[in-house]
């Protein structure tokens, strides 16, 4: 039987630590999502995430009407996909809240390696923050952490909240926040205490490194890799003494919102820049030169597909994004790249 | 003599055609770009602002090309940069290199300090008279270049053809450069600005009304901000900006190429900040307030990471953003600043701005 095919939109956010795809229906329901690991290899993960969503969808024929691209590999996910929206991932994170909650007023979002604030009022950002020189607080952190007390990360959560007197951990810098763990660990604190503190720790290091002057309302939503984790849930509740809700797919929420952005463009049939499922099997080549253009001999990215240059960039002057490539794609991708 | 002194973005320009009317030779280091820095940034205390890592970089490229004479500026107030040029002497000594050392004080702060530094520089001495002169044709010349570079910041946001701004400019700059008498240089000011207003631009273009204040530094000299406000420009952007370097050379406060004076900006600080903290913390606070009232859609304050007076800003902004309505964002710089995540939040700042107007954000920007 022959079904007719749905409308879709994709979004990828390829992050640091995680690659995550979704398909959104034209209700903005999700169809299915993927969160994948990046393993520094972003051009592969998105390769193989998308073949990973083929297979989800594998009974449905999706007619993909738009496509969003978001987190620190926006750029080139961009190219490689073909893009129509490519957006920062605090805008992307905003928008994926204010459609899971209409009336959310703050968002927390804790990555791999990132960790922003965002202030919403009416639907709106008023306001946002993002960790700028130190990532203590953040997911990468954790990994470690768990891979040192032999706890697999996704049971941290469970033990967490089992803990009846956190451990108090010196969290500002993660280094000396392990050798606290340790030392508390040799002291014969309970591996359930030590987590739960450390869950303390890295939100007590959030508050201070974002929060700071910041209008913190309800309705909060907490969200990212590390959102995953009861006991961050549970240490937030306590630290804002507000109710703290875990939005569902709280792990893909930027791909969410890059989805909902490629919607908001009402691209007709046919008008997207989407290339196909099919650039799972391209061969995509990057190589890096240097710019002797002046003495800030600047590192410029080239990334190619069957010999042809799809697009550069990395200058500071912006003189390589500018020169034309043949399928360097719509000028939208490159007006965010510059 | 060969003197040498630090960049400043376009302040190498009117050093040119100072030290030419002096008679002095002027030997200008290399443009700023990474190569400078990572000079700077290893000879320099870790702890030290973004600014002398980069003084020190061009001094050590100037010594190369043969300077023997370095000239910093000084000043007072609690901030470090009035000390900056002693700690620089210090380590430009300690690294073995000879050379002869001047601070050239504010005039604020001692007219004759101020001639004396000059008289030294002219073998012979020119006399006060002789020496006024030229120092008063040389600063209307620099005040013609901010102008420009200030008519560029606006310009840009309505450009139609990607750069034709920046190339306008530099040819607006080569005019300038080849004017002499006072004549010469007020007609060329009136060329150089039809040259940047005749790009062609787009009027109907939705741009947004950005403002910039912060340290001075930051402000001026683009290497350090990753080239800000021209990507900003690019991004449709309409920029002011509250610092400019013949308002910060003039004595009296006036702010010409601002447009607001010292005092004023002051008054719009006093109910959150009544008294001097040193660098710009004060000015930058009055800037905020008085670019609210006048409608902006938002502010980017810059400073280098570490920067005291505008440290104390910062921390009463949220206040400032409260009581004005105003969204402000904080880009703080140093020497391990990458590019991407200041653009990433540039980004996330334009689309609240974009959104706060009600305008769709995927169609803004793209």
């Amino acid at each position: 039987m022959d079904i007719p095919a749905k409308t879709g939109y994709l979004g990828i956010d390829v992050g640091s630590v995680s690659t995550n795809l979704v398909i959104l229906d034209e209700h903005a329901n999700v169809l299915a999502a993927i969160y994948r690991r990046t393993q520094g290899q972003p051009i592969k993960a998105v390769q193989e995430g998308l073949r990973e969503l083929t297979d989800l969808l594998v009974n449905q024929e999706i007619e993909v009407r738009g496509v969003g691209a978001t987190g620190s590999a926006r750029h080139l996910t961009g190219i490689i996909v073909g893009a129509d929206v490519v957006k920062n991932e605090i805008t992307a994170h905003a928008v994926a809240a204010s459609l899971v909650l209409p009336d959310v007023n703050t968002v927390l979002e804790i990555g791999g390696q990132d960790s922003k604030l965002i202030v919403l009022r009416d639907g709106i950002v008023t306001d946002f923050a993002m960790n700028s020189v130190c990532a203590a607080g953040t997911g990468s952190f954790l990994d470690h952490q768990s891979a040192r007390l032999g706890i697999p990360i996704e049971d941290f959560g469970s033990y967490a909240v089992r803990s009846e007197s956190p451990a108090h951990i010196a969290g500002r810098c993660s280094v000396f926040a392990e050798s606290d763990m340790i030392h508390k660990q040799q002291v014969g604190i309970v591996v359930e205490d030590i987590i739960y503190g450390l869950c303390h720790a890295l939100v007590r290091n959030y508050l201070n490194n974002l929060a700071k002057g910041k209008d913190i309302k309800s309705p909060v939503v907490f969200q990212g890799g590390v959102a995953a984790n009861a006991g961050m849930k549970r240490a937030f509740e306590d630290a804002l003494e507000i109710e703290v809700t875990v939005p569902v797919h709280h792990n893909v929420m930027g791909a969410i919102g890059s989805a909902v952005l490629a919607m908001e463009l009402e691209l007709e049939p046919g008008e997207t820049n989407f290339k196909s499922f099919d650039v799972s099997d391209l061969v995509y080549e990057t190589s890096t030169f240097n710019c002797n253009g002046c003495s800030n001999t600047c590192e410029i990215v080239r990334i190619k597909v069957d010999g042809k240059t799809l697009a550069r960039w990395g200058g500071r002057c912006g003189k390589w994004e500018n020169e034309d490539s043949p399928g360097a794609g719509k000028k939208k991708v490159h007006a965010s790249v510059r | 003599m060969k003197v040498t002194c630090p960049h400043m973005g376009h302040l190498h320009w009117m050093l040119d055609d100072l030290f030419g009317r002096l008679g002095v030779e002027y030997i200008k280091p290399p443009p700023t770009t990474t190569k400078t820095l990572t000079i700077g940034a290893k000879h320099s205390p870790e702890f030290a602002c973004l600014p002398l890592k980069i003084n020190i970089g061009n001094f050590i490229q100037g010594l190369d090309m043969g300077a023997d004479t370095l000239i910093m500026a000084g000043g007072h107030g609690p901030c470090r940069f009035g000390y900056y040029g002693i700690v620089e002497e210090r380590i430009l000594r300690d690294l073995g290199y000879d050379f002869r050392f001047m601070m050239l004080e504010p005039f604020g702060d001692g007219k004759w300090a101020f001639y004396k530094t000059f008289e030294t520089l002219t073998p012979g001495g020119l006399g006060l008279r002789k020496l006024w002169k030229i120092l008063k044709v040389s600063f209307t010349k620099g005040r013609a270049f901010d102008q420009i570079h200030k008519r560029t910041l606006q310009v840009r946001a309505y450009e139609v053809n990607h750069g034709d701004t920046t190339r306008a400019l530099r040819q607006a700059e080569k005019i300038l450069t080849q004017a002499f008498t006072a004549g010469e240089i007020e007609e060329a000011r009136r060329e150089a600005l039809a040259l940047i207003d005749g790009v062609e631009q787009d009027p109907e273009r939705r741009v947004l009304k950005v403002g910039i204040v912060g340290e001075f530094f930051l402000l001026l000299e683009p290497f350090s901000n990753f080239g800000l406000e021209e990507a900003l420009g690019h991004m449709g952007v309409y920029l002011e900006r509250s610092v400019w370097v013949t308002d910060w050379i003039a004595p009296n406060g006036d702010n010409k190429i601002y447009g607001f004076p010292k005092d004023m900006v002051d008054s719009k600080a006093a109910p959150y900040l009544n008294h001097n903290v040193g660098g710009e913390g004060r000015e930058t606070i009055g800037s905020i307030v008085l670019m609210a009232e006048r409608e902006f859609d938002g502010i980017i304050q810059l400073l280098p990471f570490g920067c005291m007076p505008e440290n104390i800003a910062t921390s009463i902004i949220p206040k400032v953003q409260r009581d004005h309505d105003i969204p402000v964002l904080t880009l703080a710089f140093d020497e391990q600043t990458g590019r991407a995540g200041v653009l990433t939040r540039v980004e996330a700042f334009l689309d609240l701005l974009t959104a706060r107007r009600g305008l769709s954000l995927v169609g803004a920007n793209a």
